[in-house]
């Protein structure tokens, strides 16, 4: 497989043709924006947290297809997910994009696709922008625990 | 133009002869042989430019301007004969008026500075337009913060042009200078700055022109285009990095504030007190970038070899096969003029729906290096309605046939992202 084929692996296409949890809660427990401003990606993650759990998880925004895709899976793969769960989570696709650990499937499950990316230094920071911006959100609630 | 096959229209230039001018034209990417159209970003260098800056670090390595030693006079000669190079290469009279910058920006500030804050005053007016680069208009916001200036901008139209109409509702008596670059590095349009200048001098105003992307490329002669300022850069023009210009008439410079203070821009010195060097000298404090100026001397030679009218038919030529070619393609959108005159050897685009890093990525991965982003111009990123743009830009080695690559690099971004893919948009 191509560096490029490895980059734009069918499934990154689908998520970044049909986005899933597209969008803005109406009500969310929060919200954050986030921006790569070299490239102009924007992005904002709303999450309906319930007894620690993530009920509700949608984003919005522009940007290129890794950063939309990478939004759309990881809306996917938090949905559900106790905080903690999805700190793990955050830290292993960090750990993934940095090329720290090899990634590890049973966590990652499909985000693993995304694993193309790191042959491409630049684009990094597009697939990382939702989890960045996701990990901001968790930790402005953890500040100010009686939103939760 | 019709009817005559464009591969085999005329060129101005020997491309294929002097490609062999340029070492990295060899080099591959990918498996692929490197096609580089960025050029406005930063240009490739010819083996003389290469060259120059070797001999100068192996034959005559010395600080300039100091010294008795033989090494020391050669250098300062050949740091000075650039000054003399670069005042003929934009036609202006007197070599005293190049000040040697560390590049386009830095020469923006220094007049942003060194005169700005002396003639700009509360409730003055700077204009620019809305097609700026960054670097010549974050310059004057902060000018303008400071001394609680204001900031005014010539809007651009639907086709990528001024709007010259509101130029003159726009000046005003408060105007002390127009701030306006001369060929846009995303829209590629040629900006009427002789006409400006003729409007900023009627209200008794100055002008700086942005020459980043028109001294690499066209003929410019100073004393035509009647500006007060002009800026460029030596390693858009195939000079190295490190080095820029800054041309203002001697007598101009003399009224401007000093910029940094340090070495070489002092007369006397003593511990609480100092006067200053000459013009130009006293805007180059500190050892400057030696190597690079002498060696973009060697980059106005080999310009000078080629001839800048040959250079700028062979990019109207190249612009006018791509903006053919490009244009052809339903799913490209074109930005700026149609007319290849009216415009320099850039061309910004977006394809379909796919977000131009996407394009770049496919692109690179073809061998072929373009710019994808914003370019440095927000403001217009806006006024365009587009986040970004793809953007291919051309200079004296590019060929038909790497358009032709471009154009067939295209068909497999839409192979991968298909047509038509819903805009990322809430």
């Amino acid at each position: 497989m191509s560096a490029l084929d490895a980059l734009y692996r069918e499934i990154i296409l689908d998520h970044y043709k049909s986005p899933r949890n597209r969008g803005r809660i109406d009500d969310p427990t929060i919200a954050t924006q986030g921006n790569n401003p070299l490239c102009g990606d924007e992005i904002e993650v709303s999450l309906l947290i319930d007894q620690g759990r993530v009920a509700d998880v949608r984003f919005q925004g522009v940007g290129c297809s890794i950063s939309q895709a990478s939004a759309s899976m990881m809306t996917d793969s938090v949905k559900g997910k106790s905080i903690a769960e999805v700190l793990g989570l955050i830290q292993a696709f960090k750990d993934m994009m940095s090329a720290a650990a090899e990634p590890d499937p049973d966590t990652l499950g499909e985000l693993e696709a995304l694993a193309g990316v790191r042959q491409y230094p630049v684009r990094v920071k597009c697939a990382s922008l939702a989890w960045t911006t996701l990990l901001e959100a968790l930790d402005l609630l953890a500040r100010a625990p009686s939103n939760a | 133009m019709h009817g005559v096959d464009a591969t085999v229209a005329r060129d101005a230039l020997d491309v294929r002869a002097l490609r062999e001018d340029f070492p990295i034209l060899r080099r591959v990417v990918d498996g692929k042989p490197l096609i580089y159209l960025d050029n406005a970003a930063t240009s490739q260098k010819p083996r003389a430019v290469i060259d120059a800056l070797v001999r100068y670090y192996e034959e005559y390595n010395a600080n300039i301007h100091r010294g008795v030693h033989t090494l020391g006079q050669q250098a300062t000669d050949a740091y000075e004969q650039v000054r003399e190079k670069v005042a003929r290469f934009i036609h202006a009279p007197d070599p005293a008026g190049v000040v040697f910058t560390r590049n386009t920006t830095e020469a923006i500030n220094i007049v942003a500075s060194a005169w700005g804050r002396r003639y700009i005053r509360e409730g003055d007016e700077i204009l620019v337009s809305e097609m700026e680069h960054h670097s010549n208009l974050v310059p004057w916001q902060l000018l303008a913060r400071d001394v609680g200036a204001r900031i005014r901008a010539i809007p651009v139209t639907a086709e990528g042009t001024l709007d010259l109409s509101s130029v003159e509702t726009l000046l005003s008596p408060r105007t002390r200078l127009v701030a306006v670059v001369h060929v846009s590095n995303v829209l590629g349009t040629i900006n009427p700055v002789r006409r400006l200048a003729d409007l900023a001098h009627r209200q008794g105003a100055l002008i700086l022109v942005d020459g980043a992307q028109s001294v690499p490329h066209l003929p410019v002669d100073v004393q035509e285009v009647g500006c007060d300022f002009i800026a460029f850069s030596s390693h858009k023009m195939l000079g190295p990095t490190g080095v820029g210009v800054l041309y203002a008439s001697p007598s101009l410079l003399e009224q401007m504030d000093v910029y940094q203070g340090g070495g070489s821009m002092i007369r006397q010195v003593t511990l609480d007190h100092s006067t200053w060097a000459p013009v130009p000298t006293r805007f180059e404090a500190g050892t400057p970038s030696i190597a690079d100026a002498i060696a973009l001397g060697a980059a106005i030679d080999y310009l000078g070899g080629l001839g800048m009218a040959n250079v700028r038919a062979h990019e109207i030529d190249l612009t006018r096969y791509a903006l053919g070619a490009l244009g052809s393609i339903p799913e490209v959108r074109l930005y700026g003029p149609a007319d290849p005159l009216a415009r320099g050897g850039v061309i910004s685009f977006n394809f379909a729906d796919v977000h131009p890093h996407d394009v770049g990525t496919v692109l690179d991965s073809e061998g072929i290096a373009i710019r994808a982003g914003h370019h440095c111009c927000q403001p217009l990123m806006r006024r365009l309605g587009a986040a970004a743009t793809v953007r291919a830009s051309f200079y004296v080695y590019n060929t038909h046939k790497e358009v032709d690559a471009l154009v067939r690099a295209l068909a497999r971004v839409k192979e991968l992202f298909g047509v038509g893919v819903r805009c990322a948009l809430p």
